[in-house]
């Protein structure tokens, strides 16, 4: 590690969805180009009710993308198109810095 | 009624009064996993000891039987109910499909009445989880001529869910091994079976408590639906149970099946195969009315059923 430390611009896309779409949103991510992701097993609530999290229908993820800003951008229109319309999703897009930019 | 519905009323109670009381996620899910690989073991061991040929014809009939309750459902729905095809079909596909829980209480209630039964029944729970999902499916998205559909992911999220796998795999695991090789693991799980179904009962009354706000949202129709559904598709299967030779015992347990609604396979598979319908107004029904429905009245209403036709 002779190198200097740097810290790289990139976004961190975030998912907040019903647990049924983990699979599809796994594929998804993937296909349209991300490197890597976690998904954190979360509960809450919104427009359409609260999700306590207490049983398998109930359940609710948070999947993170750490990606350059095409492919947040390819993620986040594809959820917005595929699911926006009749599952419970969030999205939201910030701004993050790391350290080996060629991971993500 | 059986004690253990005394811990669905305990917890139902709880959360009306707003208890803090909860249940962690994973015990719900490690619960689940142990009645379905239970029931399945159970069935399996059984199985061994009985002549296939009756059984297989028998599981022919059980089968087109849950593919045939959507098929009552649905036009009670869309068109006495004014739901779209999307609502009237996933609705339907959760009334097709079966409560395991449903069936265990069941079973308890026979025993406590010592009112023997076909112990191979397990198998049949297993035969009906899918074929009710997949019609209701199928009718849901009649309006939807254009769009394709992704037919092999929905039969992998069916078939391979874990309701059908640990049914299936425990009918397996009992049938391979036979009564002598399961005894050492009979304390686990046929002695505890009990104490465990307490538990999730429990577990279900806050659940359906903490649903009560959707029941308001479903309305007068489908709050009816979720009571006179069951008693229709239990009188069908008590007649089919008849039928087909099963014993008093028997038919009420199939009765029970036809009558119940599934709420652990029919709703992940619903969600994903037509993402147009509201879950909240399946698992209202389902959960909402006719889960308690059964378990507290049902099975006994099915019960005498079978005692008629057997007359």
């Amino acid at each position: 590690m002779n190198t200097p430390m740097k810290i790289h611009p990139k976004k961190l896309l975030m998912i907040i969805a019903e647990a049924a779409l983990e699979r599809q949103l796994v594929a998804d991510v993937k296909r349209l180009g991300a490197n890597g992701y976690t998904v954190i097993d979360v509960r809450g609530g919104g427009a359409r009710g609260d999700r306590g999290a207490d049983w398998d229908a109930d359940r609710s993820i948070q999947m993170e993308v750490i990606c350059d800003d095409a492919v947040a951008t390819r993620i986040a229109e594809h959820v917005y198109s595929s699911y926006f319309e009749n599952y419970a999703v969030t999205v939201c897009v910030t701004d993050v810095g790391v350290l080996r930019q060629e991971k993500f | 009624m059986d004690p253990v519905v005394y811990f669905f009323v305990l917890g139902f109670v709880a959360r009306l009064l707003r208890s803090d009381l909860k249940l962690p996620g994973v015990l719900y899910e490690s619960l689940t996993i142990y009645l379905l690989l239970a029931i399945g073991i159970k069935g399996g061991v059984e199985l061994a000891s009985h002549v296939y040929g009756a059984i297989a014809i028998q599981a022919l009939i059980v089968v087109a039987m849950g593919a045939a309750l959507p098929l009552i459902a649905f036009p009670l729905l869309r068109y006495i109910g004014r739901f779209d095809t999307h609502n009237a079909g996933a609705i339907a596909a959760h009334y097709g499909s079966v409560s395991v829980v449903t069936f265990a209480v069941g079973v308890a209630y026979l025993a406590k009445r010592g009112v023997e039964y076909e112990s191979y029944m397990p198998l049949f729970v297993a035969l009906l989880e899918a074929p009710g999902i997949i019609v209701g499916v199928i009718l849901g998205r009649m309006s939807e001529r254009g769009r394709e559909m992704n037919w092999a992911a929905l039969m992998r999220e069916i078939l391979l869910g874990k309701s059908i796998v640990l049914l299936l795999g425990g009918l397996a695991i009992g049938w391979l091994a036979g009564p002598a090789a399961i005894a050492p693991v009979k304390l686990f799980f046929f002695d505890l079976f009990k104490g465990a179904l307490c538990l999730f009962l429990l577990e279900m009354g806050l659940i359906v408590a903490s649903r009560i706000g959707d029941l308001r949202k479903a309305g007068i129709f489908l709050t009816g639906f979720g009571v006179l559904m069951p008693l229709l598709a239990g009188s069908a299967g008590a007649l089919v149970g008849t039928l087909m030779g099963l014993s008093v015992g028997g038919t009420t347990l199939l009765a029970t099946l036809a009558a119940s609604a599934s709420y652990i396979a029919a709703p992940a598979a619903v969600r994903i195969a037509l993402p147009q319908a509201n879950p909240g107004l399946s698992l209202a029904a389902a959960l909402g009315i006719t889960f308690p429905f059964n378990i507290t009245l049902g099975i006994s209403l099915y019960h005498a059923i079978a005692q008629f036709l057997h007359a």
